[in-house]
């Protein structure tokens, strides 16, 4: 009963299952996510963790329960020790006598023994299920996580040309995976260190410039679950969050190329596709359209404005100028801004290049 | 005896003039410049945190601050909380005033070099401030590379003005392993000496040991920066994880540096108000001593989810619970000295207790963080930030702060406001439970720490966090009325008011006079054997 306490009910506010409706139970929770900047954390109350959703959670939470019982019978002992013997022993007269005793040596032979074998037990328990998460199980699915300031961006070595973004503005779709198929992320970043969380599944890696790091999962839940930057990256470190979906085997495939694969729809302004690529392609991360600057010029009225650079020249604001600075951003950097967008080279091909320029262009 | 040299003139009122006290030789004199700068970056350190709270009332960020403004104001906050004031809290601050005193010695063993490391910590803590805040430095008070590569030179300026300051610790630390290897009085052994004077000298070794690494690293960046040599920037080929091994290596034995002072103070708290001998002397100076050595072993265990090997991480994992042995073995020997005793509940005492209700859980939280899968989920969560917090400011702070009541008679010869001490002692165990509680409960539910925004269903807990602190700026402002109030209509006290038994109290008059003793003090007595011990028993 009381081990309820931290533990999320079944069903409470997360999708039901897939057999009981898929599709309503998806509508809502798109409904949900329109409304609140993030999916709400899987949680029934302050003190749960969050929604277990993959095969790691209940081992994970196991321990975690198992430290929680045990440090709260040692608080008690210790607190209750403490609390008896300051009613007990408060001083009642100003010459009260007190105890000569100084030491115990069975005493002080059992508080240290009994806590260096309880201690070996949560090290051996903790250290079977940290190793049991390094080693992926052969053939997984193989997802790509590259990190970069605000936003993340997942790609699938198995589907060419499908690629999420997560965005600093709304929840976005940023990671989809299959439940019960285990699945492997090799990470990088492209700036500074970043981490990859997601509490529901209960793993977290750092994703670090220069290198590769992984993690591998397996999960067990239909529903979308949070995920957030947990290394401190700058300014909107905390607008790095994204949304994980996790779909029935059968319903992965499609949707993942629905989703993932960025083309202009039939009869589709060539700007608002520019638009759509804006927001899914991590732009919005640091360029408004409003006017206020971010961490890049803003894109109102930018087009054919003359832009005094950090060099000392200046240029006009226009197709080439544009091009250049999404495929080399950093060569040209309009004054007063740092330079440190990644370059799009090989994200975006021409036409979306183009279509971003005409979207830019609606930006009066 | 004291009464005979109650007229004549104490270390405060020998010697006048601004200058009587810059160019002091005095160890009480520099002791009480360094608690009066401690306090002062205690104030600016929590106003920084006041200022995030608040802006951490709403989830949506911007409604008091910008996310740079933010992201500036926590680093502010870690960097001169831990930099400026819990480093030199208790062992340049009380430690200078009290190490000399508790030993029978006139002065600390070099009474020049310790005025040098005041003027470094003073030049140092100048230097740190201007780069943290004209560098715009916006890292984290960890300062991780490459995102600290890309604020310019800032980091290489910062963490030289962090060495300026290593250094006069190492000094400090330097003069204090001396001085109680060769001034201790006739008679005072080392199984005799105050529990304090054994946490101080760990505390010194771990300085003079760990603080050169930060050198070290310093010394990489330089040459990275001006040589272009990679070594932590992964743009030029280095490794940014190396930076974090460099940095913990000397930062985690810093966390001792931070709490094992405070176990000092705990001791003779909970001795001197209970009328008890402290239970299990020897485990308690030598688990301090434990401690000193395996903490310089543990540093990997801030690095669980960061790209080390999973060996590396199972090896740190283990030696991490190692520590936490010699640290239960305190509490328990705390908890133990109550036992039997003659218990007084006045102020000094009252943070000693509430020492031991904010440390175990601080203690007992750190479990989870080191049990590898169960860390996996809780790093760099409110988990971690609401940890740190019950041991940095649950244990050494708490200790600080009783400690300063416990030997303020003895520092000016006056008695603070026992009913306001309580009272502000109540705002302080209230305020600190609600600050900080909450955020085991935000970090299990996966709330990241350093967000400036975050999903509406943490803002219950996050305003229950942000009442907390303000309970905690009522309570700081109440002590800081009184003990000042205190200096001038405080009640004047006799030398020893807390009848206690080490040197400082039954040696020299309150405040002492200007060389301590008249004469050398011999020891017979052990530290904590107390007139109310009934020796007839047959107890033991």
């Amino acid at each position: 009963m009381i081990l309820s306490l931290f533990t999320a009910p079944e069903n409470a506010d997360a999708p039901p299952p897939a057999a009981e409706g898929a599709a309503e139970a998806a509508a809502d929770v798109v409904a949900a996510v329109s409304q609140a900047p993030l999916p709400p954390v899987e949680t029934a109350h302050p003190w749960a963790l969050p929604t277990a959703a993959s095969t790691f959670a209940e081992d994970t939470d196991n321990l975690y329960l198992f430290i929680t019982a045990l440090d709260t019978l040692f608080f008690v002992l210790i607190m209750g020790a403490m609390g008896y013997f300051m009613w007990k022993y408060r001083r009642r007269s100003k010459d009260q006598k007190t105890s000569s005793i100084t030491h115990s040596g069975v005493i002080e032979f059992l508080w240290s023994a009994i806590p260096t074998v309880l201690l070996l037990v949560i090290f051996v328990w903790g250290e079977c299920d940290f190793v049991r998460q390094s080693v992926a199980p052969a053939d997984p699915l193989e997802v790509r996580v590259t990190g970069q300031k605000w936003y993340w961006t997942v790609e699938y070595p198995k589907y060419p040309g499908v690629s999420l973004n997560s965005s600093t503005e709304e929840p976005a779709l940023t990671l989809m995976v299959p439940k019960g198929k285990p699945v492997r992320l090799t990470m990088t970043s492209t700036d500074v260190i970043h981490s990859f969380f997601v509490p529901a599944f209960r793993v977290k890696r750092d994703v670090v410039p220069g290198r590769y790091t992984q993690i591998w999962f397996e999960a067990t839940r239909i529903g979308e679950f949070n995920l957030f930057c947990t290394e401190y990256c700058g300014d909107f470190h905390s607008n790095m969050t994204g949304v994980v979906k996790v779909l029935e085997p059968d319903d992965f495939e499609r949707e993942l190329i629905k989703a993932g694969v960025l083309t202009q729809d039939e009869g589709e302004s060539m700007a608002a596709y520019g638009e759509r690529i804006y927001k899914r392609r991590g732009c919005v991360a640091c360029h408004s359209v409003d006017g206020v600057d971010g961490t890049g010029p803003s894109w109102k009225g930018m087009y054919g404005r003359t832009e005094s650079l950090s060099d000392g020249s200046s240029v006009k604001a226009e197709d080439q100028y544009i091009k250049d600075s999404i495929y080399e951003p950093n060569k040209q950097v309009v004054a007063g801004f740092a330079p440190q967008m990644p370059s799009y080279q090989g994200q975006l091909d021409e036409s979306q290049v183009t279509a971003v320029i005409e979207y830019i262009k609606t930006l009066k | 005896m004291a009464d005979a040299h109650s007229t004549e003139s104490n270390y405060l009122t020998a010697t006048t003039g601004l200058k009587s006290w810059l160019f002091t030789l005095d160890h009480k004199r520099i002791g009480l410049m360094y608690l009066v700068g401690v306090l002062v970056f205690f104030l600016a350190g929590g106003i920084f945190a006041l200022t995030l709270r608040t802006e951490l009332l709403t989830p949506q960020g911007g409604d008091f601050i910008s996310a740079t403004t933010y992201n500036k104001m926590f680093t502010l906050h870690g960097a001169v909380m831990v930099f400026l004031v819990i480093i030199p809290s208790v062992p340049a601050a009380l430690g200078n005033f009290l190490l000399p005193l508790m030993l029978g010695a006139k002065d600390v063993a070099f009474p020049r070099l310790n005025l040098l490391s005041f003027w470094i910590y003073t030049l140092g803590s100048m230097f740190f401030l201007f780069t943290l805040a004209a560098g715009q430095l916006d890292t984290g008070w960890t300062f991780y590379t490459p995102y600290s590569n890309t604020s310019g030179t800032a980091v290489i300026s910062a963490t030289f003005g962090a060495f300026i300051l290593g250094f006069s610790s190492i000094l400090t630390g330097l003069n204090f392993i001396v001085t109680v290897h060769k001034m201790r009085a006739p008679g005072l052994t080392w199984n005799k000496m105050p529990l304090m004077v054994w946490a101080l000298y760990s505390t010194a070794v771990i300085q003079v040991l760990a603080t050169p690494v930060l050198a070290i690293t310093l010394l990489l960046l330089i040459v990275e920066r001006t040589l272009m040599v990679g070594i932590f920037d992964p743009a030029m080929g280095g490794d940014p994880v190396l930076y974090q091994h460099f940095f913990w290596f000397y930062s985690h034995p810093a966390v001792y540096i931070m709490i094992l002072p405070g176990f000092g103070i705990e001791s003779e708290l909970i001795a001197v108000h209970s009328r008890k001998h402290i239970f299990g002397y020897k485990a308690i100076a030598l688990s301090s001593v434990a401690i000193a050595i395996i903490s310089f072993v543990v540093w990997g265990h801030h690095m669980f989810v960061s790209g080390q090997s999973e060996l590396a991480g199972i090896v740190f994992s283990f030696l991490t619970f190692a520590v936490a042995v010699p640290t239960a073995i305190k509490t328990f020997s705390w908890v133990a000295t109550l036992y039997k005793g003659s218990i007084e509940f006045n102020t000094p005492m009252l943070y000693g207790l509430m020492f031991l209700f904010t440390f175990s859980i601080g203690g007992l939280t750190g479990i989870f963080l080191g049990a590898l899968s169960v860390d996996v989920h809780l790093h760099d969560t409110y988990f971690v930030v609401a940890h740190f917090h019950y041991v940095m400011m649950g244990g050494t702070i708490i200790a600080f702060v009783g400690g300063i009541h416990h030997w303020w008679p003895k520092m000016f010869g006056v008695m603070y406001s026992e009913k306001w001490g309580k009272i502000s002692a109540l705002f302080i165990f209230v305020g600190f439970n609600m600050t900080f509680f909450n955020q085991f409960l935000l970090g299990q539910q996966g709330m990241p720490r350093r967000y400036w925004s975050y999903a509406p269903q943490f803002q219950q807990q996050h305003i229950l966090s942000t009442v907390g602190g303000y309970l905690l700026l009522v309570g700081f402002t109440i002590i800081a009325i009184y003990l000042v109030h205190s200096l001038r209509n405080g009640e004047k006290v006799g030398p020893n008011p807390w009848n206690a038994q080490s040197l400082e109290w039954t040696a020299t008059a309150s405040p002492p006079i200007e060389h301590n003793f008249h004469g050398q003090p011999r020891v017979e007595n052990d530290p904590y054997n107390f007139p109310e011990i009934d020796r007839t028993g047959s107890s033991h």
